[in-house]
């Protein structure tokens, strides 16, 4: 049964490349742990981007409940907290997943880098999972004003701060993030989660898409 | 039509185009054992996954996400920090020549160098030699970066107060009313960046708590305690000092739909 409609599918959108050039290939001996244990260290791309997958979905669920203004935040992360079923373990998701994907991608990145897996011809490869770090780092900063609590008021007030000493054109990415160059306020909150739920994951999205697709066109680097 | 997998249209349907390229490299170039991806290898990830995630669940379970109280932006005696990946730039911002007249080295010029160094590190170390014993310094640098941050991590987290930073954070639902002109116009000005911005203590004791009378109060105003704190007895006139008295005698600890000093959950 399953069978013939993928062939029914198959007959018409010729689905079977898309995902043979996902799924179908080798793994190699060197970044297989079944043979060697140490390869474990080649796990924490995958481990990254599994717990990425996880951010995404907590993160829709959040999305259900809190409310990006400064009078209700607070509130509505409350809550979610207190009163909406399973919205302790939806936030601590989000919450511990943030710590540990940076936690992940610096490993990761220690990885590539010791193993010199950033050489030629996968330069390019790197230059992207250089600002996916960045990307990630920027996603951690903007989410943590969200709840709208005292630390997140005052760590971005010290990081907003920082961005301002940026010679030249400090005051205008203050203003930029913030909507405006002394206050943290109501435009700050609209603007974080604005840039934390759609500018930042776009650029996530599509950076992790090319990310992928040249591990896919250059292989896995050989072993050492 | 044709039945099987792999047809193409080239733009005409009715013409089909059979030569396809070959769709993956062939893993030849290295000599050795090697799985298929789907379905041996998938699987084994997938249970490592799972087995990660219950160990994940566990934690967001044994550890709920911490929320403080609702941000105050005149609160002037909360000490700020870091979520703890940042907290290595934020010490290194303690240093002598990467703070004050310096800062822009501590908070742009070392971290700009950082990362443009990342950025570019393929074109910085670009010998054929791959193993990391082989580019001394490339790997040199690295590990002298990594020490870094670990070491301004720890030395942040190791001289941080974290039982004043766990209080002056707490959720404390008080009847304290943040309209009411005695604690805006007296305690705001006097009060809050010792004893915090609700009055649940900072560096000073929380004040809601204590089941003091006003005439006790009243003596710890006008005289002060020792060295810690500060006597009012010149700086303010005798109405303010009974005013701020009753009013910190009469706040007490309340249930969280009683509380005055949140905004309404709204439930």
């Amino acid at each position: 049964m399953f069978n013939r409609i993928y062939d029914w599918i198959d007959d018409r959108m010729d689905i079977t490349p898309i995902w043979r050039d996902v799924a179908d290939h080798e793994v190699p001996e060197h970044v297989n742990p079944a043979y060697h244990f140490s390869a474990f260290v080649y796990c924490f791309g995958g481990l990254t981007f599994f717990i990425v997958l996880i951010q995404i979905l907590s993160g829709m669920f959040l999305t259900m409940y809190y409310v990006p203004d400064i009078v209700n935040a607070w509130n509505s992360v409350y809550y979610l907290q207190h009163d909406v079923a399973a919205g302790l373990i939806v936030r601590g998701m989000h919450h511990w997943g943030a710590s540990l994907v940076v936690v992940m991608m610096f490993l990761h990145t220690l990885r590539v880098f010791f193993t010199g897996a950033y050489k030629a011809p996968r330069e390019l490869n790197w230059v992207v999972g250089v600002l996916l770090f960045a990307t990630i780092l920027g996603l951690a900063f903007t989410g943590y004003l969200l709840p709208w609590d005292m630390k997140a008021l005052f760590a971005t007030k010290v990081g907003l701060d920082i961005a301002g000493s940026v010679p030249f054109i400090g005051d205008w990415i203050q203003t930029l993030l913030a909507g405006d160059d002394t206050i943290i306020g109501a435009q700050t909150l609209t603007r974080f989660f604005a840039i934390h739920v759609f500018f930042l994951p776009a650029a996530l999205f599509v950076l992790m898409a090319i990310h992928f697709i040249m591990i896919r066109r250059q292989g896995i680097a050989g072993p050492l | 039509m044709k039945r099987g997998k792999g047809l193409t249209f080239v733009g005409d349907s009715r013409i089909q185009k059979y030569d396809k390229p070959k769709l993956n490299r062939d893993y030849s170039e290295f000599p050795g054992r090697t799985e298929e991806f789907y379905p041996d290898f998938l699987l084994k990830e997938w249970v490592t996954g799972a087995v990660f995630l219950i160990g994940f669940l566990c934690l967001t379970v044994a550890h709920p996400a911490p929320l403080e109280r609702v941000a105050d932006a005149t609160d002037t005696g909360y000490i700020p920090l870091p979520d703890w990946y940042f907290l290595f730039l934020y010490q290194i911002l303690k240093y002598t020549y990467a703070s004050g007249p310096f800062n822009v080295i501590g908070a742009i010029v070392i971290p700009g160098i950082a990362f443009t160094a990342l950025l570019l590190a393929p074109w910085l170390d670009n010998k054929k030699d791959r193993h990391w014993k082989r580019r001394p310094i490339a790997s040199g640098l690295m590990l002298a970066t990594v020490a870094i941050i670990f070491y301004t991590t720890w030395e942040s987290v190791a001289y941080h107060d974290w039982e004043q930073q766990d209080a002056q954070g707490q959720i404390v639902f008080s009847n304290l009313d943040a309209e009411d002109p005695v604690f805006n116009e007296l305690i705001r000005t006097n009060c809050t960046s010792c004893h915090g911005g609700e009055l649940a203590g900072g560096s000073g004791p929380n004040l809601i708590e204590p089941e003091y009378d006003a005439a006790t109060v009243e003596a710890f105003v006008r005289n002060g305690v020792g060295d810690v704190m500060p006597a009012f007895e010149d700086q303010l006139t005798d109405d303010e000092i009974v005013a701020i008295s009753e009013f910190v005698a009469d706040l007490e600890e309340v249930s969280d739909d009683e509380a005055q000093n949140t905004p309404d959950s709204g439930e």
